[in-house]
Protein backbone atom coordinates (compact mmCIF):
# COMPACT_ATOMS: atom_id res chain seq x y z
CA UNK A 1 0.00 0.00 0.00
CA UNK A 2 1.93 2.83 0.90
CA UNK A 3 6.19 3.10 1.42
CA UNK A 4 7.77 5.78 2.75
CA UNK A 5 11.38 5.16 2.72
CA UNK A 6 14.18 7.08 4.06
CA UNK A 7 12.90 10.45 4.04
CA UNK A 8 14.55 13.52 4.32
CA UNK A 9 13.42 17.28 4.97
CA UNK A 10 14.99 20.44 5.11
CA UNK A 11 14.08 23.97 5.56
CA UNK A 12 16.52 26.91 4.99
CA UNK A 13 18.95 24.68 5.21
CA UNK A 14 17.99 23.71 8.71
CA UNK A 15 17.13 19.50 8.80
CA UNK A 16 14.09 19.05 10.11
CA UNK A 17 13.10 15.39 9.53
CA UNK A 18 15.83 12.58 9.24
CA UNK A 19 15.34 9.15 7.53
CA UNK A 20 11.57 8.80 8.38
CA UNK A 21 10.87 5.07 6.92
CA UNK A 22 7.57 3.10 7.34
CA UNK A 23 4.98 0.95 5.73
CA UNK A 24 1.17 1.08 6.08
CA UNK A 25 -0.73 -1.93 4.95
CA UNK A 26 -4.37 -2.12 3.36
CA UNK A 27 -6.58 -2.12 5.49
CA UNK A 28 -4.69 -0.97 8.25
CA UNK A 29 -4.37 2.33 10.42
CA UNK A 30 -1.10 4.49 11.98
CA UNK A 31 -1.01 7.18 14.03
CA UNK A 32 2.25 8.56 13.95
CA UNK A 33 2.57 10.27 17.69
CA UNK A 34 4.76 13.24 18.35
CA UNK A 35 5.07 16.88 20.10
CA UNK A 36 4.15 19.97 18.24
CA UNK A 37 6.10 21.22 16.08
CA UNK A 38 8.36 18.20 15.18
CA UNK A 39 7.36 17.97 11.67
CA UNK A 40 4.31 16.05 11.82
CA UNK A 41 2.56 18.26 9.33
CA UNK A 42 5.29 18.10 7.18
CA UNK A 43 5.72 14.52 6.77
CA UNK A 44 2.06 14.09 5.95
CA UNK A 45 2.51 16.57 3.37
CA UNK A 46 4.53 14.89 2.19
CA UNK A 47 2.88 11.55 2.19
CA UNK A 48 -0.47 13.75 0.18
CA UNK A 49 2.24 15.35 -2.30
CA UNK A 50 1.92 19.00 -0.84
CA UNK A 51 5.41 19.30 -0.17
CA UNK A 52 8.75 17.23 -1.66
CA UNK A 53 10.99 15.70 0.18
CA UNK A 54 15.17 16.04 0.63
CA UNK A 55 15.96 12.44 -0.58
CA UNK A 56 13.77 9.28 -0.20
CA UNK A 57 10.86 8.04 -1.80
CA UNK A 58 7.00 7.47 -1.09
CA UNK A 59 5.15 4.71 -3.04
CA UNK A 60 1.46 4.43 -3.42
CA UNK A 61 1.26 0.78 -4.34
CA UNK A 62 4.52 0.81 -5.75
CA UNK A 63 4.48 4.30 -7.51
CA UNK A 64 5.83 7.38 -6.41
CA UNK A 65 3.74 10.47 -4.81
CA UNK A 66 4.99 13.21 -6.81
CA UNK A 67 1.98 15.53 -6.58
CA UNK A 68 -1.79 15.57 -4.79
CA UNK A 69 -3.55 12.49 -6.12
CA UNK A 70 -7.31 12.88 -5.91
CA UNK A 71 -7.44 9.41 -4.07
CA UNK A 72 -5.40 10.02 -1.42
CA UNK A 73 -7.64 12.38 0.61
CA UNK A 74 -6.30 14.83 3.33
CA UNK A 75 -7.85 16.40 5.89
CA UNK A 76 -6.13 19.62 7.45
CA UNK A 77 -5.87 20.91 11.43
CA UNK A 78 -8.58 23.37 11.61
CA UNK A 79 -10.54 21.13 8.92
CA UNK A 80 -9.33 22.90 6.01
CA UNK A 81 -12.91 23.88 4.70
CA UNK A 82 -13.70 26.84 2.22
CA UNK A 83 -15.71 29.02 4.06
CA UNK A 84 -17.05 30.46 0.44
CA UNK A 85 -18.60 26.87 0.11
CA UNK A 86 -21.75 25.24 1.37
CA UNK A 87 -21.07 22.13 3.24
CA UNK A 88 -22.39 20.12 0.12
CA UNK A 89 -20.36 22.34 -2.26
CA UNK A 90 -16.94 21.77 0.29
CA UNK A 91 -17.81 17.39 0.45
CA UNK A 92 -18.55 17.64 -3.46
CA UNK A 93 -15.67 19.64 -4.45
CA UNK A 94 -12.74 16.54 -4.80
CA UNK A 95 -15.63 15.23 -7.14
CA UNK A 96 -15.67 18.81 -8.87
CA UNK A 97 -11.95 18.79 -9.54
CA UNK A 98 -12.40 15.16 -11.40
CA UNK A 99 -15.08 16.08 -13.56
CA UNK A 100 -17.98 13.91 -11.80
CA UNK A 101 -21.20 15.48 -12.73
CA UNK A 102 -22.74 17.80 -10.78
CA UNK A 103 -26.21 15.61 -10.38
CA UNK A 104 -23.67 13.05 -9.51
CA UNK A 105 -21.64 14.47 -7.09
CA UNK A 106 -24.22 16.68 -5.21
CA UNK A 107 -25.94 13.26 -4.99
CA UNK A 108 -23.12 11.41 -3.35
CA UNK A 109 -22.52 14.54 -1.56
CA UNK A 110 -25.97 14.67 0.67
CA UNK A 111 -25.15 10.42 1.34
CA UNK A 112 -22.12 11.02 2.69
CA UNK A 113 -23.58 13.98 4.60
CA UNK A 114 -26.67 12.30 5.85
CA UNK A 115 -24.46 9.34 7.33
CA UNK A 116 -22.51 11.64 9.16
CA UNK A 117 -25.87 12.85 10.68
CA UNK A 118 -25.92 16.20 8.51
CA UNK A 119 -28.87 15.74 6.42
CA UNK A 120 -30.67 19.20 6.47
CA UNK A 121 -27.63 21.31 6.67
CA UNK A 122 -26.18 20.60 2.80
CA UNK A 123 -26.67 24.69 1.97
CA UNK A 124 -25.55 25.93 5.39
CA UNK A 125 -21.84 27.55 4.94
CA UNK A 126 -19.36 25.96 7.70
CA UNK A 127 -19.04 29.38 9.89
CA UNK A 128 -22.09 28.42 11.05
CA UNK A 129 -21.23 24.65 11.80
CA UNK A 130 -20.19 23.75 15.57
CA UNK A 131 -16.11 22.49 15.70
CA UNK A 132 -17.63 19.61 15.47
CA UNK A 133 -19.72 19.55 12.87
CA UNK A 134 -16.93 21.36 11.00
CA UNK A 135 -14.78 18.44 11.03
CA UNK A 136 -17.68 16.05 10.51
CA UNK A 137 -17.99 17.69 7.08
CA UNK A 138 -14.13 17.27 6.34
CA UNK A 139 -14.64 13.68 6.96
CA UNK A 140 -17.35 13.76 4.81
CA UNK A 141 -15.16 15.02 2.06
CA UNK A 142 -12.20 13.01 2.32
CA UNK A 143 -14.37 10.15 2.20
CA UNK A 144 -16.74 11.13 -0.99
CA UNK A 145 -14.08 10.66 -3.34
CA UNK A 146 -13.84 7.35 -2.58
CA UNK A 147 -9.77 7.61 -1.59
CA UNK A 148 -7.88 4.46 -1.13
CA UNK A 149 -5.54 6.35 1.31
CA UNK A 150 -7.28 8.73 4.42
CA UNK A 151 -4.06 11.41 5.98
CA UNK A 152 -5.33 13.31 8.93
CA UNK A 153 -3.42 15.76 10.82
CA UNK A 154 -4.41 16.73 14.05
CA UNK A 155 -7.78 16.23 12.75
CA UNK A 156 -9.45 16.32 16.47
CA UNK A 157 -7.04 18.51 18.58
CA UNK A 158 -9.44 21.63 18.97
CA UNK A 159 -12.35 20.28 20.01
CA UNK A 160 -13.97 19.59 23.23
CA UNK A 161 -13.30 16.00 24.89
CA UNK A 162 -16.60 14.55 24.42
CA UNK A 163 -17.08 15.64 21.05
CA UNK A 164 -13.53 14.41 20.19
CA UNK A 165 -14.50 10.88 21.39
CA UNK A 166 -17.34 10.86 19.56
CA UNK A 167 -15.48 12.11 16.78
CA UNK A 168 -13.29 9.38 17.33
CA UNK A 169 -15.79 6.60 17.53
CA UNK A 170 -17.64 8.12 14.29
CA UNK A 171 -13.58 7.58 12.65
CA UNK A 172 -13.34 4.24 14.09
CA UNK A 173 -16.98 2.89 13.23
CA UNK A 174 -16.19 4.53 9.44
CA UNK A 175 -13.17 2.34 8.97
CA UNK A 176 -14.28 -0.38 10.05
CA UNK A 177 -16.85 -0.10 7.11
CA UNK A 178 -14.80 0.84 4.39
CA UNK A 179 -11.79 -0.30 5.41
CA UNK A 180 -10.06 2.56 3.94
CA UNK A 181 -6.34 2.87 5.52
CA UNK A 182 -5.62 5.70 7.17
CA UNK A 183 -2.61 8.01 8.22
CA UNK A 184 -3.11 10.07 11.40
CA UNK A 185 -0.44 12.41 13.56
CA UNK A 186 -1.22 13.64 16.90
CA UNK A 187 0.27 14.67 20.18
CA UNK A 188 -2.63 12.55 22.33
CA UNK A 189 -1.38 9.73 23.27
CA UNK A 190 -5.06 8.28 23.99
CA UNK A 191 -5.79 9.49 20.31
CA UNK A 192 -3.29 7.50 19.22
CA UNK A 193 -4.03 4.03 21.20
CA UNK A 194 -7.76 4.31 20.22
CA UNK A 195 -7.13 4.74 16.67
CA UNK A 196 -3.36 3.28 15.76
CA UNK A 197 -3.78 -0.22 14.82
CA UNK A 198 0.40 0.57 15.19
CA UNK A 199 1.59 3.34 16.75
CA UNK A 200 4.73 5.24 15.50
CA UNK A 201 6.59 7.80 17.83
CA UNK A 202 8.16 10.34 16.93
CA UNK A 203 10.85 12.67 18.13
CA UNK A 204 14.22 14.75 18.38
CA UNK A 205 15.39 17.27 16.06
CA UNK A 206 15.85 16.45 13.26
CA UNK A 207 12.72 14.29 13.87
CA UNK A 208 13.06 10.43 13.02
CA UNK A 209 11.20 7.50 14.32
CA UNK A 210 12.38 6.37 18.05
CA UNK A 211 9.95 3.40 18.99
CA UNK A 212 6.68 1.23 17.32
CA UNK A 213 3.92 -0.35 18.90
CA UNK A 214 1.45 -2.62 18.04
CA UNK A 215 -2.05 -2.30 19.84
CA UNK A 216 -3.62 -5.49 19.37
CA UNK A 217 -7.00 -3.69 21.30
CA UNK A 218 -7.17 -1.78 18.62
CA UNK A 219 -10.57 -2.01 16.66
CA UNK A 220 -13.16 -2.03 19.42
CA UNK A 221 -15.50 0.91 19.95
CA UNK A 222 -15.46 0.34 23.67
CA UNK A 223 -11.64 -0.47 23.55
CA UNK A 224 -11.24 2.64 25.62
CA UNK A 225 -12.76 1.09 28.46
CA UNK A 226 -10.54 -1.86 28.82
CA UNK A 227 -7.60 -2.45 31.12
CA UNK A 228 -5.27 -3.22 27.96
CA UNK A 229 -5.95 0.62 26.90
CA UNK A 230 -4.52 2.22 29.61
CA UNK A 231 -1.76 -0.41 30.13
CA UNK A 232 -1.22 0.72 26.64
CA UNK A 233 -1.26 4.27 27.40
CA UNK A 234 1.24 4.20 30.33
CA UNK A 235 4.13 2.56 28.22
CA UNK A 236 4.13 4.87 25.59
CA UNK A 237 3.68 7.44 28.33
CA UNK A 238 6.98 5.79 29.85
CA UNK A 239 8.81 5.35 26.54
CA UNK A 240 7.75 9.10 25.68
CA UNK A 241 9.15 10.75 28.75
CA UNK A 242 12.48 9.69 27.54
CA UNK A 243 12.41 11.23 23.94
CA UNK A 244 10.28 14.06 23.87
CA UNK B 1 -40.53 44.77 4.67
CA UNK B 2 -36.83 43.84 5.55
CA UNK B 3 -35.72 46.08 2.63
CA UNK B 4 -37.59 48.66 3.76
CA UNK B 5 -36.54 48.34 7.49
CA UNK B 6 -32.81 48.34 6.24
CA UNK B 7 -32.74 51.21 3.86
CA UNK B 8 -35.60 53.49 4.47
CA UNK B 9 -35.49 54.21 7.50
CA UNK B 10 -31.63 55.05 8.37
CA UNK B 11 -32.15 56.84 5.36
CA UNK B 12 -35.58 58.48 6.05
CA UNK B 13 -33.96 59.35 9.56
CA UNK B 14 -30.39 61.10 8.06
CA UNK B 15 -32.93 63.21 6.18
CA UNK B 16 -34.70 64.29 8.74
CA UNK B 17 -31.72 65.32 10.68
CA UNK B 18 -30.04 66.96 7.93
CA UNK B 19 -33.10 69.00 7.12
CA UNK B 20 -33.02 70.20 10.63
CA UNK B 21 -29.23 71.34 10.97
CA UNK B 22 -29.79 72.73 7.39
CA UNK B 23 -32.74 75.06 8.37
CA UNK B 24 -31.11 76.24 11.37
CA UNK B 25 -28.02 77.33 9.28
CA UNK B 26 -30.30 78.62 6.60
CA UNK B 27 -32.16 80.86 9.04
CA UNK B 28 -28.94 82.08 10.70
CA UNK B 29 -27.40 82.66 7.20
CA UNK B 30 -28.66 84.76 4.05
CA UNK B 31 -31.25 82.85 1.93
CA UNK B 32 -29.68 83.56 -1.12
CA UNK B 33 -26.89 81.41 -0.28
CA UNK B 34 -28.30 78.51 1.36
CA UNK B 35 -31.94 78.46 0.88
CA UNK B 36 -34.74 76.90 2.93
CA UNK B 37 -34.31 73.08 2.95
CA UNK B 38 -38.36 72.84 1.92
CA UNK B 39 -37.73 75.36 -0.97
CA UNK B 40 -34.40 72.85 -2.16
CA UNK B 41 -36.91 69.85 -1.83
CA UNK B 42 -39.70 71.77 -3.52
CA UNK B 43 -37.62 72.45 -6.25
CA UNK B 44 -36.00 69.27 -6.71
CA UNK B 45 -39.25 67.46 -6.74
CA UNK B 46 -40.43 69.69 -9.32
CA UNK B 47 -37.38 68.63 -11.19
CA UNK B 48 -37.89 64.67 -10.81
CA UNK B 49 -40.90 65.45 -12.90
CA UNK B 50 -38.90 67.17 -16.15
CA UNK B 51 -37.00 65.18 -18.61
CA UNK B 52 -33.94 67.88 -17.97
CA UNK B 53 -33.32 66.38 -14.82
CA UNK B 54 -33.80 63.01 -15.58
CA UNK B 55 -31.25 63.78 -19.19
CA UNK B 56 -28.89 65.03 -17.07
CA UNK B 57 -28.83 62.11 -14.05
CA UNK B 58 -28.77 59.47 -17.05
CA UNK B 59 -25.53 61.00 -18.51
CA UNK B 60 -23.73 61.28 -14.88
CA UNK B 61 -25.37 56.88 -14.10
CA UNK B 62 -24.25 56.01 -17.62
CA UNK B 63 -20.55 57.50 -17.13
CA UNK B 64 -19.91 56.43 -13.17
CA UNK B 65 -21.58 52.99 -13.80
CA UNK B 66 -19.68 52.53 -16.56
CA UNK B 67 -16.02 53.53 -14.98
CA UNK B 68 -17.08 51.27 -12.36
CA UNK B 69 -17.24 48.44 -14.85
CA UNK B 70 -14.36 49.06 -16.46
CA UNK B 71 -12.30 49.87 -13.55
CA UNK B 72 -13.57 46.50 -11.65
CA UNK B 73 -13.37 44.40 -14.57
CA UNK B 74 -9.20 45.44 -15.10
CA UNK B 75 -8.23 45.72 -11.63
CA UNK B 76 -9.74 43.05 -9.83
CA UNK B 77 -8.42 40.01 -11.95
CA UNK B 78 -4.91 42.24 -12.15
CA UNK B 79 -5.15 42.56 -8.00
CA UNK B 80 -5.90 38.62 -8.02
CA UNK B 81 -3.07 37.51 -10.44
CA UNK B 82 -0.78 40.18 -8.02
CA UNK B 83 -1.60 38.19 -5.39
CA UNK B 84 -1.51 34.70 -6.14
CA UNK B 85 1.61 35.43 -8.07
CA UNK B 86 5.09 36.35 -6.88
CA UNK B 87 6.42 36.83 -10.42
CA UNK B 88 3.43 38.74 -11.61
CA UNK B 89 3.97 40.73 -8.68
CA UNK B 90 7.36 41.47 -8.71
CA UNK B 91 6.87 42.71 -12.55
CA UNK B 92 4.12 45.21 -11.54
CA UNK B 93 4.67 46.19 -8.13
CA UNK B 94 7.36 49.19 -8.96
CA UNK B 95 4.58 50.09 -11.76
CA UNK B 96 1.46 50.48 -8.83
CA UNK B 97 3.49 51.75 -5.76
CA UNK B 98 4.96 54.52 -8.54
CA UNK B 99 1.60 55.50 -10.03
CA UNK B 100 -0.80 54.64 -6.90
CA UNK B 101 0.12 57.91 -5.06
CA UNK B 102 -0.48 60.16 -8.08
CA UNK B 103 -3.87 61.98 -8.08
CA UNK B 104 -5.36 60.65 -11.07
CA UNK B 105 -7.66 64.13 -11.88
CA UNK B 106 -4.25 65.71 -12.27
CA UNK B 107 -4.47 63.61 -15.58
CA UNK B 108 -7.69 64.90 -16.87
CA UNK B 109 -5.94 67.22 -19.69
CA UNK B 110 -3.36 65.04 -21.17
CA UNK B 111 -7.26 61.99 -20.99
CA UNK B 112 -8.95 64.86 -22.48
CA UNK B 113 -6.07 65.18 -25.33
CA UNK B 114 -5.56 61.69 -25.61
CA UNK B 115 -9.66 60.60 -25.95
CA UNK B 116 -11.00 63.50 -26.86
CA UNK B 117 -14.38 65.46 -25.01
CA UNK B 118 -16.86 63.06 -25.05
CA UNK B 119 -17.82 60.36 -22.40
CA UNK B 120 -14.77 58.30 -22.98
CA UNK B 121 -12.21 60.70 -20.98
CA UNK B 122 -14.54 61.25 -18.06
CA UNK B 123 -15.14 57.53 -17.40
CA UNK B 124 -11.24 56.59 -18.03
CA UNK B 125 -10.38 58.89 -15.08
CA UNK B 126 -12.76 57.83 -12.67
CA UNK B 127 -12.35 54.52 -14.04
CA UNK B 128 -8.45 54.65 -12.83
CA UNK B 129 -9.21 56.38 -9.58
CA UNK B 130 -11.31 53.47 -8.53
CA UNK B 131 -9.64 50.71 -10.29
CA UNK B 132 -6.47 51.53 -8.58
CA UNK B 133 -8.33 51.19 -5.04
CA UNK B 134 -10.02 47.77 -6.28
CA UNK B 135 -6.48 46.53 -7.23
CA UNK B 136 -4.83 47.23 -4.19
CA UNK B 137 -7.74 45.83 -2.32
CA UNK B 138 -8.06 42.60 -3.97
CA UNK B 139 -4.20 42.28 -4.27
CA UNK B 140 -3.73 42.79 -0.28
CA UNK B 141 -7.06 40.15 0.19
CA UNK B 142 -5.67 37.56 -1.92
CA UNK B 143 -2.34 38.08 -0.12
CA UNK B 144 -4.29 37.35 3.22
CA UNK B 145 -5.92 33.93 2.05
CA UNK B 146 -5.00 31.04 4.78
CA UNK B 147 -2.58 29.15 3.17
CA UNK B 148 -4.52 25.50 4.65
CA UNK B 149 -7.39 26.68 2.28
CA UNK B 150 -5.40 26.64 -0.85
CA UNK B 151 -3.97 23.42 0.40
CA UNK B 152 -7.44 22.33 1.17
CA UNK B 153 -7.95 22.44 -2.76
CA UNK B 154 -4.49 21.63 -3.99
CA UNK B 155 -4.85 18.82 -1.82
CA UNK B 156 -7.74 16.92 -3.96
CA UNK B 157 -5.60 17.20 -7.09
CA UNK B 158 -6.44 20.87 -8.37
CA UNK B 159 -4.37 22.35 -10.94
CA UNK B 160 -4.08 26.35 -11.41
CA UNK B 161 -6.87 26.77 -13.25
CA UNK B 162 -9.23 25.02 -10.78
CA UNK B 163 -7.04 26.22 -7.81
CA UNK B 164 -7.75 29.74 -9.00
CA UNK B 165 -11.58 29.59 -9.64
CA UNK B 166 -12.06 27.58 -6.38
CA UNK B 167 -9.39 29.41 -3.97
CA UNK B 168 -8.61 32.83 -5.64
CA UNK B 169 -11.86 34.18 -6.89
CA UNK B 170 -13.73 33.59 -4.39
CA UNK B 171 -11.27 34.49 -2.04
CA UNK B 172 -10.81 38.05 -3.17
CA UNK B 173 -14.74 38.65 -4.14
CA UNK B 174 -15.80 39.88 -1.04
CA UNK B 175 -12.49 42.64 -0.90
CA UNK B 176 -12.98 43.44 -4.47
CA UNK B 177 -16.95 44.54 -3.43
CA UNK B 178 -15.71 46.42 -0.44
CA UNK B 179 -13.07 48.45 -2.03
CA UNK B 180 -15.99 49.31 -4.76
CA UNK B 181 -18.69 50.05 -2.43
CA UNK B 182 -16.21 52.07 -0.25
CA UNK B 183 -15.10 54.02 -3.46
CA UNK B 184 -18.64 54.76 -5.14
CA UNK B 185 -18.94 58.29 -3.14
CA UNK B 186 -15.15 58.58 -4.79
CA UNK B 187 -16.71 58.44 -7.76
CA UNK B 188 -19.34 60.86 -7.63
CA UNK B 189 -17.06 63.22 -6.34
CA UNK B 190 -14.60 62.50 -8.82
CA UNK B 191 -17.78 62.54 -11.49
CA UNK B 192 -18.51 66.17 -10.53
CA UNK B 193 -15.06 67.31 -11.16
CA UNK B 194 -14.87 65.76 -14.75
CA UNK B 195 -18.44 66.58 -15.36
CA UNK B 196 -16.94 70.27 -14.35
CA UNK B 197 -15.32 70.29 -18.04
CA UNK B 198 -16.08 69.83 -21.37
CA UNK B 199 -19.74 69.10 -21.00
CA UNK B 200 -23.33 70.32 -21.50
CA UNK B 201 -24.62 67.13 -19.68
CA UNK B 202 -24.51 65.45 -16.97
CA UNK B 203 -25.29 66.64 -12.88
CA UNK B 204 -21.78 68.65 -12.32
CA UNK B 205 -22.67 70.26 -15.51
CA UNK B 206 -26.30 70.91 -13.91
CA UNK B 207 -24.42 72.36 -10.64
CA UNK B 208 -21.86 74.30 -12.10
CA UNK B 209 -24.24 75.97 -14.54
CA UNK B 210 -26.74 76.92 -12.01
CA UNK B 211 -24.33 78.23 -9.62
CA UNK B 212 -22.77 80.40 -12.26
CA UNK B 213 -26.53 81.66 -12.79
CA UNK B 214 -26.89 81.99 -9.34
CA UNK B 215 -29.67 79.55 -9.18
CA UNK B 216 -29.19 78.31 -5.63
CA UNK B 217 -32.13 76.29 -5.69
CA UNK B 218 -31.31 74.22 -8.98
CA UNK B 219 -27.69 74.00 -7.85
CA UNK B 220 -29.04 71.92 -4.82
CA UNK B 221 -31.27 69.74 -7.51
CA UNK B 222 -28.03 68.92 -8.55
CA UNK B 223 -26.34 68.20 -5.45
CA UNK B 224 -30.04 66.19 -4.18
CA UNK B 225 -29.44 64.00 -7.99
CA UNK B 226 -25.62 63.66 -6.84
CA UNK B 227 -26.17 62.24 -3.38
CA UNK B 228 -29.16 59.43 -4.84
CA UNK B 229 -26.72 58.43 -7.54
CA UNK B 230 -24.46 57.48 -4.68
CA UNK B 231 -26.98 56.09 -2.44
CA UNK B 232 -27.92 53.96 -5.78
CA UNK B 233 -24.14 52.69 -6.24
CA UNK B 234 -23.29 52.11 -3.00
CA UNK B 235 -26.74 50.38 -2.15
CA UNK B 236 -26.02 48.42 -5.95
CA UNK B 237 -22.52 47.39 -4.95
CA UNK B 238 -24.04 45.92 -1.63
CA UNK B 239 -26.60 44.12 -3.69
CA UNK B 240 -24.14 42.83 -5.84
CA UNK B 241 -21.48 41.62 -2.86
CA UNK B 242 -24.49 40.09 -0.99
CA UNK B 243 -25.35 37.96 -4.26
CA UNK B 244 -21.80 37.04 -4.97
CA UNK B 245 -20.67 36.23 -1.37
CA UNK B 246 -23.75 35.11 0.72
CA UNK B 247 -21.31 33.74 2.95
CA UNK B 248 -20.51 36.57 4.48
CA UNK B 249 -23.94 37.48 5.33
Amino acid sequence: MLTVSNICKEFDSKAVLNNISFHLDAQETIVILGPSGCGKTTLLHMISGLEKSKSGQILLDNRPISKPMPDVALILQNYGLLPWKTNLQNVALGLKIQGVSRKDRNARAQKILAELGLAGRENDFPCVMSGGEQQRVAIARAYASKPRLLLMDEPFSSLDAITRETLQDTLLTTWLETSVPYLLVTHSVEEAVFLGKRILILSGSPASIHEIFDNPGFGDVAYRRTRKYYELIRSIRHKIGEYW
Amino acid sequence: MKLIKRIAVPYSITIIVVCLVWKVLAVLVSQNVLPYPEDAIYTFLAALMTSEFWHHFAASTFRAVMAMIIGWGVAFPIGILMGSSRRVDKFLSPFVSMTYPIPKVVLLPVVLLLFGLGDLSKIIIISLILGYQVLVATRDGVRAIQPQHLDSIRSLGAGKWQLFWEGYFPAALPHGFTALRLNSGVSVAVLFFVESFATSKGLGYLIMDAWGQMDFNTMFVGIFGMSLLGVILNEGSNFLEKISCPWKE
